[in-house]
């Protein structure tokens, strides 16, 4: 049972930001705008995040620290994907280029900003956590329940079920949900009705952003000690789980959370008896959440089907 | 006429993006060192030539494996997809490229790295073409394949070469490859070189930025010249209407995919038989970031094959330019940070051609009023 409480608390350092970057992911493609800049995005978030947690670090700690440059990495994501938003919507380019400029100007910049700002030109950026919570008191005491979720977890796990919930009500029970859609599947008629694509779209691209600068950060406090300007790739990941998630709340959800469980048999099994003496080396663990995500995607794709208007510039002339 | 207009003024579209690039690079410098900011971006514009002979030829050699990179994004993007695996087909093919020349020691000399480059070839067209199933038959997404791709072709490689006899784990690295293997310089040493005393010092580069531009020259042919390369266009431009003209959707992404894995493969399998060097598969968790790169070679190259050999040599030629910048105490990264920003113009395009075609109109429009007045 030690194993499975163990399982599930390391599960969701895996899971909780690649279920947040995702949902960005969603609400920016529903709205017409492939947003392929998401790893470049979640490098910005959590470079000014962590950097602002390294300069503060002397004078607070724990839980307000964390708030605050939570609120940074928000900030910083939202900003920087307006880039992509200027050049995706009202420039109508194609949107594989600027989100690949992002990807690349971002853990760039990231570099030569830690260089300069850091003394001696250190470019990994130190931290110390003290943002984890040992035991939520009153429901870290709940049996079963209390030991898998709340005990030896980061405030960040809960504001991430949080944005889920909030992700999937704004998506399908509020107007702007709807719009949001709409914009996504038929920006024309949307726009003959009276909507206003390209406002909806920079919603859509900067809560997207807002959401993977977030990602950025918690993929990193519970993982690390440092930020080398790197997210390992859980940006694309995420828009693996986000195509894997077939464009749907719920269903990002179960990607992520599946994502995540493999990610932590492949890095945790040594501490798991019955995994480790199968004997198994770790590159086949690695492997595995990859290979298993393809055979689901052979079986279950045969319908799937992407955003209509996702990726095609809106152009008023065409309407 | 047009033809040549219209590629003319994508050209330019380029060049404006590079100008832009260049001078937010030239600001960047500014704020972080003032001093000498004019001196670095002279060094980055000067690239190679910083260190005469041998620095052209590095850039060369440079360029070598990001064409190729860049060629097997390009291609595909032709199509309709976007190949961000890349980065998992060279690694398959610079893998199985190593595996031939570590272990296939009884060919002979000339033939020995001619195969090794055949097999890395068509160990990432496999790896492509994989994806192109994918998509064709299964309807899976190319992006998520590939991605998936990349990572099973990087935790796979890391255990195979861990538990086989290529491994050199004192270097947690691959072994070298046999001599005969090992891509021929093709006198190219003999130009590209400075002298030191009276020993000369060449540069890296090999046949196989030869190789390299041959074979974009040859996907040009392909894509402009043959009705196999027109149906891949006609299948990127509007997939329903190839389909009502007859032309075999599935068949088109399945080949476009298998040939880009393959151009990727090639990359792999240049990169790391290069002579010298130190090109060996190291055992680490990052995925190879010429693949990548490769997607930027080809953005800035407009997916043209001709163009993707220049924009292949111009990132490489900044890149080399990066080195000796850090002499000046900039850092290199700022390169990197350029060829985003040059990318991310190069989306202003749209609005930089209409720009151009509006001048360009407005000017014979004055032509023909000044003529006017002429005959009045």
């Amino acid at each position: 049972m030690d194993a499975v409480y163990f399982l599930v608390q390391q599960m969701m350092f895996f899971s909780i930001p690649l279920l947040i970057v995702a949902l960005g992911g969603m609400f920016s493609e529903r709205s017409g705008v492939v947003n392929i800049a998401l790893e470049g995005i979640m490098v910005a978030g959590a470079f000014t995040s962590i950097l602002l947690i390294s300069l503060l670090q002397s004078g607070m700690s724990g839980q307000i620290l964390l708030l605050i440059a939570i609120a940074v990495a928000i900030v910083t994501g939202a900003l920087f994907s307006l880039l992509h938003a200027y050049a995706a919507i009202n420039l109508r380019s194609d949107q594989t280029i600027s989100g690949t400029a992002l990807n690349m100007i971002a853990p760039a910049s990231a570099i030569y900003l830690a260089r300069m700002i850091q003394p001696n030109g250190v470019q990994q950026v130190q931290f110390t956590n003290t943002f984890r919570i040992e035991k939520v008191p009153f429901l870290g005491d709940i049996p079963i329940l209390g030991r898998l979720l709340f005990q030896n977890a980061y405030i960040t796990t809960y504001i991430g079920f949080i944005i889920f919930g909030i992700a999937a009500f704004v998506l399908y029970r509020t107007r702007f949900g709807l719009r949001l859609r709409a914009c996504g599947e038929h920006p024309q008629a949307a726009d003959s009705v009276g909507i206003n694509v390209y406002k909806i779209r920079y919603a859509g691209v900067v809560i997207s952003g807002a959401l993977a600068g977030l990602g950025g950060l918690v993929y990193v406090i519970p993982t690390s000690t440092n930020f080398n300007a790197t997210v390992s790739g859980y940006g694309f990941l995420a828009l693996a789980v986000l195509i894997f998630g077939q464009w749907k709340p719920l269903r990002i959800l179960g990607a992520a959370f599946f994502f995540g469980l493999m990610k932590t048999i492949a890095s945790a099994y040594s501490g798991i008896p019955f995994l480790r003496d199968l004997g198994i080396p770790s590159d086949i663990y690695k492997m595995v959440p990859f290979i298993a995500t393809l055979i689901a995607l052979a079986f279950t794709s045969k319908r799937s089907q992407a955003p209509r208007a996702s990726g095609v510039p809106y152009d008023k002339g065409l309407r | 006429m047009s033809k040549i207009r219209k590629s003319l003024s994508s050209m330019s579209a380029s060049l404006v993006a590079i100008l832009a690039g260049l001078i937010a690079g030239f600001v960047i410098l500014l704020f972080s060192n003032p001093s000498s900011a004019l001196k670095g971006l002279t060094t980055i514009l000067i690239g190679g030539w910083n260190n005469g002979m041998k620095g052209v030829g590095q850039v060369l050699y440079y360029a070598t494996p990001i064409i190729m990179t860049g060629l097997a994004v390009g291609f595909a993007f032709k199509t309709g997809m976007f190949n961000i695996g890349a980065t998992g087909q060279l690694m398959v093919g610079g893998f199985v490229s190593i595996y031939v020349g570590v272990t296939w020691t009884f060919l002979p000399g000339g033939l020995h790295w001619v195969v090794a480059l055949i097999m890395g070839a068509a160990a990432g067209m496999l790896w492509g073409m994989i994806v192109g199933v994918f998509k064709a038959l299964l309807n899976v997404h190319e992006v998520i394949t590939s991605i998936m791709l990349n990572y099973i072709a990087l935790y796979g490689i890391n255990y195979m070469v861990k538990n086989s006899h290529l491994f050199d784990s004192l270097k947690n690295q691959t072994v070298n490859v046999a001599a005969s293997a090992v891509i021929p310089k093709a006198g190219l040493d003999r130009i590209f070189y400075i002298a030191k005393g009276r020993l000369n010092d060449p540069s890296a580069v090999n046949a196989g930025i030869l190789i390299a531009i041959g074979l974009a020259v040859l996907m040009y042919i392909i894509l402009n010249k043959t009705t196999f390369g027109f149906e891949l266009k006609a299948c990127g431009y509007n997939r329903h209407a190839s389909r009502y003209a007859g032309i075999s959707e599935n068949r088109a992404i399945i080949t476009s995919m298998a040939i880009a894995g393959a151009l990727a493969g090639t990359a792999g399998t240049l990169m790391y038989l290069a002579p010298a060097s130190g090109m060996h598969i190291h055992v680490e968790e990052v995925l190879a970031a010429q693949g990548f790169t490769g997607i930027a070679v080809a953005l800035l190259g407009m997916s043209n094959p001709l163009g993707i050999i220049f924009s292949g040599l111009f990132i490489a030629h900044i890149t080399v330019g990066g080195f000796y910048l850090q002499s000046l105490k900039y850092m290199k990264e700022i390169i990197e940070v350029i060829i985003g920003l040059i990318i991310y113009f190069s989306a202003f395009s749209l609005l930089v051609r209409d720009l151009i075609a509006k001048i360009g109109k407005r000017k014979t429009k004055k032509d023909k009023q000044s003529s006017k007045e002429v005959t009045a």
